[in-house]
């Protein structure tokens, strides 16, 4: 058997330099200043503190508000979606659930520019509340809008695994449930969804990080003017060229996320051992 | 009440699957709309298309998206699998570390991914480029290639290969006449993913692409501060191969497990 042991040596090579050394650059970048030459390099964590400005805090507070009531609204949607999914025949499930993959394999930029036709100005919706006699209303370049993109691009990542778990579910708990005399509302809350939050955390992390870290999204439908995390780095990088400060976010961003997964385990062993 | 009940799921379900495929619908519609309005349809025409094809920066971003992709995915299918492979043999320290790393593209934004490969390729002073792209994309698709191969190796019986080399096949010969069809289905899977992944991406080429190397993505980046129904031209041919392929993949193991079925049924 050791003949196949080498062959992971390539990729151990090709992770180190693609995956690892990549993470070190960066933090290097974001723990010095111009270090665009390494001559004179300097430490400082200026970059960090930057970040404290009221200016940038308000776009990270903005993210995060926006990233939480995505992922709340997704929840409700998806998890009410899944749940009827999961009601229905074997095969039509199959179906289904195909049904609602497909968007994910399509170009998530494709997908949010199809929505500037339908929510803009003169697009289709204002088109349909001219005809009715209604005021038309300005939806572009709103948080409506942005949400709304967010929302239809990232709601399957929220279907699939809470599906997936309620599938999963052996039908027999809920019968005992009510067998015992639980009403359908308790039985809801009590057993099945307490079943299914494995799903329901795996796709909440999903959401989350997806919706904190777009940059497209604001951009196409929330305009130049609207500001989110993944816009401030890509703003650094692109058009300000301060590398530091662009490393230092994007290495704050990483870590969010890295918390934030970590909440969601210690939530999920939580409940496991509660059991 | 129990048929009411009925109704308002279907309903809901309607609306929902409405949300997610109107604006592909709209895509597509005003991609044969004769006049260059985005929100009123006034007569049946393919010339977008025609422009589409004349448009050579955007035919060369097709040529860049398609030869990306099928380069990205059969250098990262091969590597992720020999990868899936050697691990199964390692010891579980090894393995667990590579694991861990290997989660580290798949767990972390994707922007973040872009800004340290845009960082590494600066530092090694490689122009950005098709090149960049290429490496880059190879190495965001690997990690996929990987989970998807990895629990297949890990079910397979670990003297399968060796009983293959007691009965005289070369090492070689074990691993590509034994394993590997072994676990077919995951490379399957990987070599789908890997493609997707690839052939979508925007975040990552964005940033470490450049010199005018553009795929779809980029290019319908740029053009998106116009209105320009060339553009939806574009989705819905880029639609419509991602819809026939996916709805392919999916039909194929049916139609296959049906023919075993009536098959054992004849016999």
């Amino acid at each position: 058997m050791k003949y196949f042991k080498n062959l992971v040596k390539p990729y151990v090579l090709w992770s180190s330099v693609m995956i690892i050394i990549p993470l070190f650059v960066m933090l290097l970048y974001a723990v010095t200043n111009s270090g665009n030459s390494l001559v004179n390099i300097q430490f400082t964590f200026e970059n960090f503190k930057r970040f404290a400005e009221p200016v940038y805090l308000n776009v990270f507070v903005k993210s995060l508000k926006l990233g939480i009531i995505t992922v709340a609204i997704c929840l409700v949607v998806g998890y009410t979606l899944a749940y009827i999914i999961a009601q229905f025949k074997e095969r039509t499930q199959t179906v289904l659930i195909l049904l609602v993959t497909i968007p994910m394999w399509i170009n998530m930029l494709l997908r949010t520019y199809a929505w500037i036709s339908i929510l803009s100005d003169n697009g289709i919706i204002n088109t349909f509340l001219e005809k009715l006699g209604l005021s038309p209303i300005s939806m572009m370049y709103t948080d409506f809008a942005v949400m709304i993109g967010q929302i239809c691009d990232f709601l399957p990542y929220m279907i699939i695994p809470i599906h997936t778990s309620l599938s999963k579910m052996d039908k027999s708990y809920t019968e005992a449930a009510y067998d015992l005399g639980a009403n359908p509302v308790q039985t809801f809350f009590k057993v099945t969804f307490k079943l299914s939050i494995p799903g329901v955390l795996n796709g909440v992390i999903m959401v989350f990080l997806l919706s904190i870290s777009t940059f497209v999204i604001p951009k196409l439908l929330g305009g130049g003017q609207y500001v989110l995390m993944g816009n401030l780095i890509e703003n650094q990088f692109i058009s300000v060229g301060d590398w530091n400060f662009g490393s230092a976010i994007s290495i704050l961003l990483a870590s969010i996320i890295l918390l934030a997964i970590r909440w969601m385990k210690k939530i999920d062993t939580g409940e496991n051992s509660q059991k | 009440m129990k048929k009411l009940a009925k109704l308002s799921k279907g309903l809901y379900v309607a609306l929902c699957f409405a949300f997610f495929y109107i604006p592909i619908f709209v895509t597509m519609l005003f991609s044969f709309n004769s006049s260059k309005s985005l929100t009123k349809f006034t007569g049946f025409s393919l010339k977008w298309y025609i422009e589409l094809i004349e448009n050579s920066e955007i035919m060369s971003a097709v040529w860049v998206s398609v030869s990306v992709a099928v380069l990205a995915t059969a250098i990262s299918t091969v590597l992720g699998t020999i990868t899936a492979i050697g691990l199964s043999k390692n010891r579980k320290l090894i393995r667990e570390w590579i694991t861990n790393i290997n989660n580290i593209p798949i767990m972390n934004p994707e922007i973040v991914t872009a800004i340290g490969l845009m960082l590494l390729f600066s530092a090694m002073k490689i122009e950005k480029g098709y090149l960049t792209m290429l490496l880059a994309h190879i190495s965001f698709c690997t990690p996929y290639v990987i989970t998807s191969v990895y629990p297949k190796v890990r079910s397979l019986d670990p003297s399968i290969a060796n009983a293959a080399m007691d009965l005289g096949a070369t090492p070689w010969q074990a691993l590509t006449k034994v394993v590997v069809p072994m676990i077919k289905p995951g490379i399957i899977a990987g070599v789908l993913l890997a493609f997707t992944m690839s052939f979508d991406d925007f975040v990552i080429s964005y940033f470490v692409s450049g010199n005018g190397v553009m795929n779809i993505s980029i290019i319908v980046y740029n053009m998106t501060k116009r209105t320009n129904p060339t553009i939806n031209a574009l989705s819905t041919i880029v639609i419509l191969v991602i819809f026939i392929a996916v709805l392919v993949v999916n039909i194929i193991p049916l139609l296959k497990r049906k023919r075993a079925v009536a098959n054992e049924k004849s016999n």
